[in-house]
């Protein structure tokens, strides 16, 4: 197994290297000094400002510093525009907020969406195989983009239950609709894949001989079937992890909950280069461990595969 | 007696038993299927929206309508006699106009992207998965690579410092869509490659490029057209996506993402049509996809049945 994990860290940390190498190298590419401003500065100021962020030196000797910085000591750089504050401050910032909803947002796709897979295929034919079926079929085309604005259309401007964005310290009223938004794509795929791999499992034949030994049902599903069931679930995961991950932006634009999707987009607009990259390399650092993390829970699980 | 002579004229006019082909039975089983037939007829009302939607209206997308200004809400709905027949947006301009032309960008996001990984997929697939060995493996490695990193950060960032385009949203989503498309290839390329066929054509000599051009990519036509018939509603909400955020198609353009987010800023000012035309549009198109994409699975795909 250590064998396995360090085979896959050998992979994962030159992927995350290479990812900041390339978001270094775009920003060179980018046009235009970040420091320029419509009316123009003295080139003397520019110099000086230059100077002060190192961007003077050479290009190699930059790109050290900053693959140093950023892996040594988990410092992205000061921001571009605003001066008082660094990448690192606005992660800071953000990322407990992010976490906080995309914690539960998983936990809610995998949850409800695993839980209505099994039902779905354990009552196979039954009106709740069909309400599953339904839903994942409905849930295709409901991206996050427009469930965030349908829930607030019903539950805030119609309904007046729920407050409309907002995140007052991750109160559980301003938790619900983000968390919905952004698991409801998600939850319904999880439910269609665990109930396809789960009707397939409850007709092999260690089933029936669980069945025929005169376990009852609950115990031969508990037991004997969701284990194997659950592989290509786990398999979505790292996929699903993405997905929401990248959804987060929109939820925090949206929601104004002031995660970092909310700089991030921010930036992209005012062409805030440093902040940019640094939410990119950390997001795409979180999504290779998390795929290293889910690698290693499928080989854990799954008995066919040797390491 | 009549129907007797009938029938018998017509045994004389029955040619020797023709075979069908693959493609016919198909075809037969994909008209079978009603939500297939009625997703394929919804959307060609779609795609003759977005081509001639224009010439039905005097307005155009970039039109301010001034007489509308400062009082949207009230007199800005839908109606036949200003001829603004989805009212119009949150500055003016005739929303049914902007609907056409959002319909044609995000159609046209979708097919493109499709396309792509139809030709990039499909050659990069059928040569891993054919020639095998250390060139899958290092071609399936980059794939992996490209998948594990959230890919809508990166794109974002080259959208930022590339200005932003539609020719660059093209590369972005043409630079992802092919990833998918690439393993399912690759996939169906080792089942095939070990087939008789195969192996009669490597015993009479034929080159290995011309091996994969004529006889593996061929046989692989059915799935990619399944998954390119998937792809490309995903690719329409990807494109979306990045509108909605105000990072896609640039103004006076639109596309369904930017007609959506501009209803859902507008939600709040009793105006419903904002949201209401390019939402119903958006989920009616995307629905016939998933459909048609279903119903061609079930035609083309056996294993499924």
């Amino acid at each position: 197994m250590t064998a396995f994990i360090l085979k896959r860290l050998a992979i994962a940390v030159p992927t995350i290297l290479l990812l900041i190498v390339f978001s270094f190298l775009l920003m060179e590419a980018a046009p235009g000094s970040p420091f320029a401003t419509e009316r123009g500065v003295p080139p003397a100021v520019l110099a000086n400002l230059e100077a002060k962020y190192g961007l003077d030196k050479p290009l190699l000797q930059r790109m050290g510093i900053y693959v140093w910085d950023v892996v040594a000591h988990f410092d992205f750089g000061p921001s571009f525009k605003f001066k008082d504050r660094t990448v690192n401050d606005l992660i800071a910032q953000g990322f407990p907020v992010t976490l906080t909803y995309g914690f539960w947002s998983f936990l809610v796709a995998v949850a409800v969406g695993g839980s209505l897979g099994v039902m779905a295929a354990v009552f196979h034919n039954s009106w709740l195989d069909y309400l599953a079926v339904g839903i994942s079929i409905g849930a295709q085309v409901l991206p996050n983009f427009v469930m965030a604005p349908i829930l607030v259309l019903i539950f805030t401007l119609w309904l007046g239950w729920l407050p409309g964005g907002g995140w007052r310290g991750g109160q559980i009223e301003y938790l619900i609709l983000p968390v919905i938004a952004l698991s409801t794509s998600y939850m319904a795929s999880i439910a269609r894949i665990t109930r396809s791999s789960m009707l397939e499992v409850l007709n092999a034949g260690f089933i029936r001989t669980a069945r025929a030994k005169g376990l009852p049902m609950h115990r031969v599903i508990l037991r004997h079937a969701l284990k194997p069931a659950m592989l290509p679930v786990i398999s979505y995961l790292g996929p699903a992890f993405v997905g929401m991950i990248t959804g987060s932006v929109l939820i925090d634009v949206f929601f104004s909950t002031g995660g970092i999707g909310q700089f991030f987009v921010n930036s992209a607009l005012a062409r805030d280069y440093s902040v940019i990259m640094g939410i990119t390399i950390l997001i795409g650092a979180l999504t290779v461990l998390f795929n290293l993390l889910v690698d290693v829970i499928y080989a854990w699980i799954d008995p066919k595969i040797r390491y | 007696m009549i129907a007797g002579r009938a029938t018998v004229e017509a045994a004389a006019r029955i040619e020797p038993v023709k075979g069908r082909s693959l493609w016919e039975d198909a075809r037969v089983r994909f008209f079978h299927n009603k939500a297939a037939v009625i997703s394929m007829v919804i959307l060609v009302l779609v795609a003759l929206f977005a081509s001639l939607g224009q010439f039905a209206t005097p307005w155009s997308n970039e039109e301010i309508d001034w007489s509308m200004l400062g009082s949207i809400p009230e007199v800005g709905g839908p109606s036949w006699e200003n001829r603004h027949y989805f009212g119009v947006d949150e500055s003016g301009r005739d929303l049914y106009a902007r609907v056409v032309q959002g319909t044609r960008i995000s159609l046209m996001v979708g097919i493109v992207g499709a396309l792509i990984s139809v030709v990039v997929g499909t050659a990069w697939g059928a040569v891993a998965g054919y020639v095998g060995g250390r060139t899958d493996t290092v071609m399936m490695r980059i794939v992996d690579l490209m998948m594990s990193i959230p890919y809508m950060f990166v794109l974002i960032l080259l959208l930022v410092v590339f200005e932003r385009s539609i020719v660059m949203l093209f590369i972005g989503i043409g630079m992802i869509s092919w990833l998918d498309m690439a393993r399912i290839v690759r996939g169906q390329t080792l089942s095939i490659k070990n087939k008789e066929f195969v192996e009669a054509a490597i015993a009479t000599g034929v080159s290995t490029p011309r091996i994969i051009a004529r006889h593996i990519v061929p046989n692989l036509l059915g799935v990619v057209i399944v998954y390119a018939t998937l792809l490309v509603p995903q690719m329409i909400i990807f494109e979306s996506f990045i509108s909605f955020l105000g990072l896609g198609v640039q103004e006076p353009s639109t596309s369904w993402g930017a007609l959506i987010n501009m209803g859902a800023a507008n939600m709040r000012n009793d105006t419903p049509w904002m949201l209401g035309f390019p939402l119903a549009f958006f989920v009616v198109s995307l629905f016939a996809f998933f459909f048609i994409g279903d119903g061609l699975r079930d035609a083309l795909d056996p294993k499924d049945r």
